[in-house]
């Protein structure tokens, strides 16, 4: 028996896929970064609107700086995972000022943010325990599900009366049920509203965890998310992140008031069985915080450039998510339209994603832009005019 | 009266046929994802609608075990009873 038999299906979905779109959408080559905003793809100038580089910090000279230091001062990795082979000072740092910046008594950082929400999903809830996630929740929050033991319950997508009818359904249990949601979800850019979640949360007893990768930085009077915006910080539990988005490097977290927390370090696998983040990250990423704090700009800056896009995007026909947030979508109907005015924005000189089914909501492709502090008023409306262009140039209809 | 497998199946089908995308000579012995080309996130929606017809969660978990519409029927039956 071939092992790879079983990937038969995927292997003939691509084929459909690159018999219908130009390029391979998931093997678009960023060739050279220029700045935070802007890079050559395919030998051309291209402005990046697919990056989730939110606030621009990946290219911020703070961070530079201080990464290029460290690299010279402490070396290149740390060779190993922390319980193992030791935790440099940095490491304990960053979870300090992290877990000062959320006001939290105790914060534990990841390699990465997908380890962040497999970790604490997956250790967090044992086997009399039931999960119970979003429908539309991020593929690290379901992987974290299924290493876990307890069961698992889906709710409709932002629905808190739906949550609550299934966490009334399931009735006492000898166990913990922890609820798992997210601030902004990646593919829509469409917010929580946490504050139903919350009132639910308490009513019926749960824990509640928050994933803010996509709303850290971009929401809330100092950037601590939809949690802050809402003003329910109190009755989250467990707040997961990335810090490759908004912070501009790589990594994740979790903060949380739990006395527990600790515990935590000794038996949640993603964080032990792995190697820690190195020293020259750390720093970087210690750095861009320090920016996010004292620079609220940043956050101005990116919404003004949201809703620009969002609102000349609706005004022009197309129709998007239904909120305003740092990812701005539009939703088609169909895959090969989808792709067709893919390739032709990236022709036209814009990268943004092309999101395919079943990764979408509602089986519909998307053209996903997330936007930067950093774009100017100027590269948002070339963005849009892109889209009207490439629309005529693909021969596609707008109606809706 | 408890709810019976066959009563189960029967509501099933009938939630599947109200999708015009689905093939119409299914039957309790269809296979969920080759039969009716779902796929994984398909299945999680459709089995989102019966657990609300028949007031039940199907924990995920569980799912890996079906294969057939009679095979969830039954699921859901074990699962009333637990109830």
């Amino acid at each position: 028996m071939n092992i790879f038999a079983k990937f038969d299906p995927l292997r003939k979905s691509l084929e459909q896929l690159k018999a219908i779109s130009k390029r391979n959408p998931f093997d678009v080559v960023v060739e050279r970064p220029l700045s935070a905003t802007t890079g050559i793809i395919e030998g051309r100038e291209t402005l990046l609107f697919g990056t989730n580089n939110y606030l621009g910090l990946s290219q911020s000279k703070e961070a530079r700086d201080a990464a290029a230091h460290t690299a010279q001062q402490l070396g290149v990795g740390t060779t190993g995972s922390r319980i193992a082979n030791g935790s440099f000072a940095l490491h304990q740092n960053l979870e300090k000022d992290l877990a000062r910046f959320f006001n939290r008594r105790s914060c534990m950082v990841f390699s990465t943010g997908y380890q962040a929400t497999l970790g604490m999903v997956s250790t967090l809830a044992g086997k009399d325990d039931i999960l119970f996630l979003d429908a539309d929740c991020h593929a690290s929050i379901y992987d974290g599900s299924r290493m876990s033991p307890a069961q698992v319950i889906r709710f409709r997508h932002n629905d808190a009366e739906d949550l609550r009818k299934r966490l009334r359904r399931v009735g006492n249990i000898p166990g913990a049920k922890l609820v798992v949601v997210e601030g902004v979800y990646s593919m829509l850019g469409d917010i929580i509203p946490l504050k139903d979640f919350t009132e639910v949360k308490k009513e019926e007893n749960a824990y509640l965890m928050i994933d803010e990768a996509h709303s850290f930085g971009v929401f809330g009077e100092h950037g601590r998310g939809i949690s802050e915006q809402e003003n329910v910080e109190a009755d989250v539990d467990f707040i997961v992140g990335t810090f490759s988005k908004s912070l501009g490097t790589v990594g994740g977290y979790c903060v949380s008031d739990h006395p527990e927390m600790d515990l935590l370090r000794l038996c949640t696998r993603p964080y032990m069985f792995t190697a820690s983040l190195p020293p020259e990250v750390i720093a970087a990423t210690i750095a861009n915080l320090k920016l996010i704090t004292e620079h609220p700009e940043l956050r101005q800056n990116l919404m003004n450039n949201a809703k620009r896009l969002y609102t000349s995007l609706q005004k022009a026909g197309f129709r998007t998510g239904p909120h305003i947030s740092s990812v701005v979508s539009v939703i088609l109907d169909e895959v090969g339209h989808a792709a067709a005015l893919w390739n032709r924005v990236l022709e036209l000189g814009a990268y943004v994603n092309l999101s395919l089914p079943p990764a979408t909501p509602d089986e519909h492709p998307l053209l996903r832009a997330s936007i930067a502090a950093a774009h100017n008023f100027e590269q948002v409306d070339q963005l849009v005019e892109i889209y009207i262009q490439a629309v005529k140039d693909t021969g596609l209809s707008l109606a809706k | 009266m408890s709810i019976t497998v066959q009563d189960v199946s029967n509501i099933i089908l009938e939630t599947l046929l109200a999708n015009p995308k689905v093939p119409r000579d299914i039957s309790g012995e269809s296979k969920i994802i080759e039969d009716l080309a779902f796929d994984s996130l398909a299945v999680m929606n459709f089995v989102m609608e019966i657990e609300d017809k028949l007031d039940v969660s199907v924990p995920l978990d569980r799912l890996a075990d079906i294969r057939t519409i009679d095979d969830l029927a039954r699921a859901i039956v074990v699962l009333k009873q637990e109830a």
